[in-house]
C-alpha cells in the first residue's frame, strides 16, 4: 500500500462520510416520529416518565446506527452492504417507517420470529423425540400469515397428532418425559405453558404457596388438571441395516381422564384440584376436552388479556432491551411493571387489533424511544437497568446478539459460505458445519434478556481464529476479503477502507478512526496482512457483536 | 498437534511487540514476574477439585460394595485393601491406596434416567423447567475463579468432551472443553505472535471509539473476554494440557492409557491452580449387556491403573491433601442381573468413590442390605457429597446464589457434609 496517498486520501472526506458526519451532530433535520395514534400515545407515556425522573432522552440515533439495529431486531442480521449504502442516501423524510413497513412484510422476519420463538418454546437443543423442524414449519406458517397470536397460542396448547404432520404438538412433547401415569408428567407443561403464554412463574407452586407473589399451590393444580388428558406416544420402527428398533415418530394423543387431580401441601396434607382458570371452573367430566377449554378461556375470552399482555411485554423486550417487567415472564402484582399504563394500553391496542403480530412491531419500531441513540448523555445516566434500576428507555438498551444473529450477521459480511468453487449444495453443508459449531460453543439456552456480553473465551477464540473468521479474511481467490480490494468500483484505499467499515459494521468510519487504522496498518508485513488485520478487527470488534 | 505456544518468535519480543502495540494491559517485565510468582510453592497450597465422571451409570455393587453371599453378587469376589473395606478384586491398585481414598455406600439418589441422574449428581439439584443449576465445577469456578489472579487458564476444566450447563452462574463459568489429548479448539490463529499481536493493535484502534462512547459495560466486558483470550492463547500455563511433556514414567504410573493422560492432565492443571477439573472416563458404563466380560476386560483394569496412579502421584507432590477426589456416576446398577448377563439403572443404594483433600480415608461410610437392595443406614444425596467437596475447598456452606428469577439458591443445594468423610 501506498501509505503517502492512503494519508492524503484519508483526509478527504466523501460526500457520503460528510452527510453523516453532520447527521452525528445533530444538525440534520429530525424527522417527527410518529402520525399513527397508538405511536403517539407511546411516546406521550415514554416522555411522561421522563419528565417525572427528570432525564433527558438522548438523541435520535443515526441512521446507520438505527438501520443496523432494526436489521438485527425484524430480520435477525446486520443489513449488507449495498442496504447500507442505499439507505444512507436516501433523503426521504419518511424513509424509516417505510422500512419497518417493508421488513415486517419480508420473509426474514418469518424466518427471525420463527427462530425466536422455536427457542422460546422449547429451547436451542430440542428435546429428545421432539422436531424442531415440525415446530419450525408451524411457526413459519403462522408467522407468514401473520396469524393472530392468540390463534398461535390455541394451536400450540390444543394440538393432537404426528410431530411433524402437525408441528404445534412440539411444545407440549417437549415438555412430556418419564411416566405418564405419574403425577409429575405434566408438571414441566404447566410449568412452561403459564410461563411463556401468560407471562407468570408458578413452578414454585408446585409444592407450596408462593412466598412472594399471589399464586398459590392450589392454582398450579388446578392449572395442571386441564393439562392431564395428554400423552406421549414415542413409535419405533425395525431398522434392517442394524436389526434394531430406532426411532421414528411422535405423537401426542389424547387420553382418558376425569375428576380432580390430587396434591400434597407441605403440611402433608392431600388436597384436590379441578380444572380452574383463575376464577372460571371448567367442567371435569369425561367428555370435556380440557385443553380445548383452557385454550377458549386463556386464548379468546380471558378478560384479564393475559395472554396479549405477556405477549406485548416479550416482544417490548425483544425490541427495547428490557421488557416492562424482568424478566419479561414474571409478571403479577409481586413485580410491578416499569410503565404499567402503557402496558396496559397496549395490550388493548394489540387486543384490538385482533392480535395482530406485525402491528405490534410496526409499533414499537416507529416509537420515538427505537430511535434513540444507545449512547447516554448526562442527563439520563441513572437509566441504566444493567445495575439493576427500573428502565426508562430514554436512550436505546445495548443487546448482545444471540448465537444466531451473530451467525447470520458474520454470513452477511463475509459471504463466507459463498466462497470457494463448491456448487450450492456444498455450500449450505457448510453453513450448517459452521452453524452446528456456533450453537455448540456459544449455544446454552438461556433465554433471559441478554444484554450484557456473556462472552467466554471459547467463544473469543473461535471468532478470533475460527473457520469463519479465517475464510473472511483468507487472501484467496473468491474469499470476501479479496473480492473487496479486487473491486473496480473501489479506487483506493480509503474507499476499501469504508467499503469494509460498511459491511461489517453498517457504517463509516469517522476521520479519527481513519488515522488511527492507518497507523496501525503501516506496522503490517504487506498491504494485504493490512487488510487481513482491519477485517479480523472489525469482525472481532464489541461493535460487532453488539446490536446497539 | 494444535497448539498455541507463540511461534517464530520469542516469548519476550512478543511481549514487547505487544506492550508497544499498546494492547497489553500488563508490561512485559511485570508479565514476567507474574510468571515467577506462578512457581508450584502458591499453587501447592490451593484447594482444587478433581471429577472422575463414569458416564453412563457404573455397576458399584460389583466395585465398591460387593454382595458375595448373595444372588446378585455376580461373578467378582471382594478383595481386602489396605483401608478398613473391601473391594472388587479388578481393583488391586486402588486397594493398595485404599487407606487413602474412602467408600460412601449410601447413596440414594431416585434419578435413574440418564440424563437427570447426569444433572442431579452434578449440580444436587432435581432438573427444573424454570431453572438452569449451576454444574458444580461451575459453582468453585464462580466461587474460586476470580481468587486465582495468577491464573490465566479457565478456573473449570472438562477433559474428555462434553461440559456441563453453567446454568445461572453464566458462560463465563462454564465448562472449558478440552478433548482427551488436550487439545483446545480454535487456540492457534496460524500466525506467528507477531501478526497476534498487530490485530489485537488493530482490534483495539477499531473498538475503542465505541468503549469509550458511553454506552453501558458491554463493550468493556467484551475486551476484558479478549484480555483472557490473548493470555490464554499466549500464556506458559498452556503447558499444563501437554501431557507429551511429562516423563514416561509418570505417564506409566497411571497406565499409560488415555484415560491415564487425562488424568495426568487433570494433575498438571490443578498444578498450575485450576480448582476444579471434570475427566469424563472414555469407557461406556451403561452396562445392559455382559456386565462382568465388560468390567473384568476393559473397564476396571483401566479405571484401576488410572484412580491408583491419581493418589499416587498427588501425593508424591504433596498435591493430595489439598486435592479432593471424586470418582462416580449418574447412578448405580441394579442389583439383580438381567437375562442378558447385565445389569439395569438403579438409584435407590449405590456408591461412590472420595478422598483427597483433608477427607478421611480406608473407610466404608453407610451400608446397604445383604442384597444390595435397601440402605440400611442414613443414605446421602448429591448436596451432601457437594457440601462436603464445599467444605474441603473452604467455600463457605452459607453461600446463597441467586438464580435468574431472583431465587435465592444454598450452595450445593443446602446439603450435609458427610460426617465419616470429613472426620
Amino acid at each position: 500500500m501506498n501509505l503517502v496517498r492512503f494519508l492524503a486520501l484519508s483526509m478527504v472526506s466523501t460526500v457520503l462520510c460528510f452527510s453523516v458526519a453532520e447527521a452525528a451532530d445533530g444538525k440534520s433535520d429530525r424527522p417527527v416520529r410518529g402520525g399513527d395514534p397508538v405511536v403517539d400515545e407511546i411516546n406521550k407515556y415514554l416522555r411522561q416518565g421522563w419528565t417525572d425522573n427528570e432525564v433527558e432522552p438522548s438523541p435520535e440515533a443515526d441512521d446507520s446506527e438505527w438501520l443496523r439495529r432494526v436489521y438485527l431486531d425484524v430480520v435477525g442480521h446486520i443489513p449488507e452492504s449495498g442496504t447500507v449504502e442505499k439507505f444512507l442516501s436516501e433523503k426521504n423524510s419518511g424513509k424509516r417507517r417505510e422500512l419497518v413497513s417493508e421488513l415486517v412484510e419480508d420473509p426474514r422476519f418469518v424466518r427471525h420470529m420463527t427462530t425466536v420463538w422455536a427457542n422460546v418454546l422449547i429451547g436451542r437443543n430440542a428435546p429428545d423425540r421432539t422436531s424442531r423442524e415440525g415446530l419450525e414449519k408451524f411457526l413459519r406458517e403462522s408467522f407468514a400469515k401473520n396469524r393472530p397470536w392468540n390463534e398461535i397460542v390455541y394451536d400450540l396448547l390444543t394440538a393432537e397428532g404426528h410431530f411433524e404432520q402437525n408441528g404445534a404438538v412440539n411444545f407440549i412433547l417437549g415438555q412430556l418425559t418419564g411416566n405418564p401415569n405419574r403425577d409429575d408428567y405434566a408438571v414441566e407443561a404447566t410449568a412452561k405453558a403459564t410461563k411463556i403464554f401468560l407471562g407468570m412463574q408458578v413452578q414454585c407452586t408446585q409444592c407450596h404457596d408462593h412466598p412472594f407473589n399471589d399464586w398459590k399451590q392450589n392454582q398450579f393444580w388446578e392449572f395442571n388438571s386441564f393439562l392431564r388428558q395428554v400423552r406421549r406416544r414415542d413409535v419405533d420402527k425395525y431398522d434392517a441395516a442394524s436389526g434394531r428398533n430406532v426411532d421414528d415418530y411422535s405423537e401426542l394423543v389424547r387420553r382418558d381422564y376425569e375428576g380432580p387431580v390430587y396434591f400434597e401441601t407441605r403440611q402433608g396434607l392431600m388436597k384436590v384440584a379441578y380444572p380452574k382458570y383463575f376464577d372460571k371452573e371448567i367442567d371435569s367430566g369425561k367428555k370435556t376436552n380440557r385443553r380445548q377449554q383452557l385454550a377458549e378461556v386463556m386464548a379468546k375470552s380471558d378478560g384479564n388479556q393475559q395472554v396479549a399482555r405477556a405477549f406485548v411485554n416479550r416482544t417490548w423486550g425483544h425490541f427495547m432491551g428490557y421488557g416492562f417487567t424482568r424478566p419479561v415472564d414474571d409478571m403479577g402484582p409481586h413485580n410491578p411493571p416499569s410503565h404499567p399504563e402503557l402496558l396496559d394500553f397496549l395490550t388493548e391496542e394489540f387486543v384490538k387489533s385482533n392480535y395482530d403480530v406485525r402491528q405490534l412491531v410496526k409499533w414499537i419500531c416507529n416509537s420515538e424511544a427505537y430511535h434513540l441513540t444507545s449512547q447516554f448523555n448526562p442527563k439520563n445516566e441513572i437509566d441504566n437497568p444493567s445495575i439493576g434500576e427500573i428502565p426508562l428507555f430514554s436512550h436505546m438498551y445495548v443487546k448482545a446478539l444471540t448465537v444466531e444473529q451473530l451467525y447470520d450477521s458474520l454470513i452477511v459480511a463475509t459471504n463466507a459460505d459463498q466462497a470457494g468453487k463448491g456448487s450450492y449444495e456444498d455450500a449450505q453443508r457448510q453453513k450448517e458445519v459452521w452453524l452446528r459449531e456456533f450453537m455448540r460453543i456459544f449455544g446454552g439456552n438461556e433465554d433471559d434478556e441478554p444484554t450484557l456480553f456473556s462472552g467466554t473465551i471459547p467463544q473469543a477464540l473461535m471468532l478470533m481464529n475460527g473457520d469463519l473468521t479465517k475464510q473472511a479474511i483468507s487472501p484467496d481467490k473468491g474469499a470476501f476479503l479479496t473480492t473487496v480490494l479486487s473491486s473496480p468500483k473501489l479506487r483506493n484505499d480509503n474507499q476499501r477502507i469504508q467499503a469494509l467499515y460498511i459491511s461489517a459494521l453498517g457504517r463509516i468510519p469517522s476521520r479519527a478512526e481513519y488515522a488511527k487504522i492507518e497507523k496501525v496498518m503501516r506496522q503490517a508485513p504487506s498491504p494485504i496482512m493490512a487488510y487481513q488485520d482491519l477485517y479480523w478487527a472489525l469482525l472481532n470488534s464489541n461493535e460487532f457483536v453488539l446490536n446497539h | 498437534m494444535q497448539f498455541a505456544t507463540p511461534r517464530g518468535m520469542s516469548r519476550r519480543h512478543f511481549l514487547n511487540h505487544m506492550a508497544v502495540g499498546g494492547a497489553a494491559t500488563l508490561g512485559a517485565s511485570q508479565f514476567l514476574q507474574h510468571l515467577q510468582a506462578n512457581a508450584a510453592e502458591v499453587q501447592k497450597n490451593q484447594r482444587a477439585c478433581i471429577l472422575v465422571w463414569l458416564g453412563g451409570g457404573a455397576p458399584t455393587i460389583d466395585m465398591w460394595d460387593l454382595k458375595p453371599e448373595s444372588k446378585n453378587g455376580g461373578d467378582f469376589k471382594p478383595i481386602s485393601t489396605k483401608g478398613d473395606l473391601q473391594i472388587c478384586e479388578h481393583l488391586p491398585e486402588i486397594a493398595k491406596v485404599m487407606d487413602k481414598m474412602s467408600v460412601v455406600r449410601s447413596m440414594s439418589t431416585r434419578e435413574a434416567d440418564h440424563t437427570r441422574g447426569t444433572y442431579f449428581m452434578h449440580t444436587g439439584y432435581v432438573p427444573n423447567p424454570t431453572v438452569v443449576h449451576p454444574t458444580f465445577g461451575s459453582v468453585v469456578s464462580y466461587e474460586l475463579g476470580a481468587k486465582r489472579k495468577d491464573l490465566q487458564i479457565p478456573a473449570f476444566v472438562s477433559v474428555g468432551g462434553g461440559g456441563m450447563d453453567p446454568g445461572f452462574l453464566g458462560m463465563s463459568n462454564a465448562p472449558f472443553v478440552v478433548d482427551a489429548q488436550g487439545r483446545i479448539q480454535n487456540a492457534d490463529m496460524g500466525q506467528d505472535a507477531g501478526r497476534l499481536g498487530q490485530r489485537l493493535t488493530m482490534l483495539e484502534a477499531v473498538e475503542d471509539s465505541f468503549i469509550n462512547s458511553k454506552r453501558g459495560d458491554s463493550g468493556k466486558a467484551h475486551k476484558d473476554i479478549y484480555i483472557k483470550a490473548r493470555d490464554l492463547m499466549t500464556s506458559t500455563q498452556m503447558e499444563a494440557f501437554r501431557v507429551d511433556q511429562e516423563k514416561p514414567e509418570v505417564r506409566a504410573g497411571y497406565g499409560s492409557t488415555p484415560f491415564g493422560d487425562m488424568l495426568v492432565m487433570a494433575r498438571r492443571l490443578v498444578e498450575k491452580g485450576v480448582p476444579f477439573v471434570e475427566v469424563r472416563n472414555p469407557n461406556g458404563w451403561d452396562l445392559h449387556n455382559d456386565v462382568f466380560n465388560t468390567l473384568r476386560r476393559t473397564n476396571l483394569p483401566n479405571l484401576d491403573k488410572g484412580i491408583a496412579g491419581l493418589v499416587n502421584d498427588l501425593k508424591a507432590r504433596g498435591m493430595f491433601e489439598n486435592t479432593v477426589v471424586i470418582c462416580m456416576g449418574e447412578f448405580g446398577r441394579t442389583p439383580r442381573i438381567n437375562q442378558n448377563t447385565g445389569r439395569d439403572h438403579w438409584a435407590q443404594s449405590w456408591s461412590v468413590l472420595a478422598g483427597g483433600g483433608g477427607l478421611m480415608g480406608g473407610r466404608a461410610i453407610g451400608k446397604t442390605d445383604a442384597d444390595g437392595l435397601r440402605i440400611e443406614s442414613e443414605s446421602y444425596l448429591p448436596s451432601d457429597l457437594w457440601a462436603t467437596v464445599a467444605h474441603s475447598l473452604r467455600i463457605p456452606l452459607d453461600t446463597v446464589h441467586t438464580s435468574k428469577n431472583g431465587r435465592p439458591m444454598k450452595i450445593a443445594n443446602g446439603g450435609t457434609p458427610i460426617k465419616d468423610l470429613i472426620g
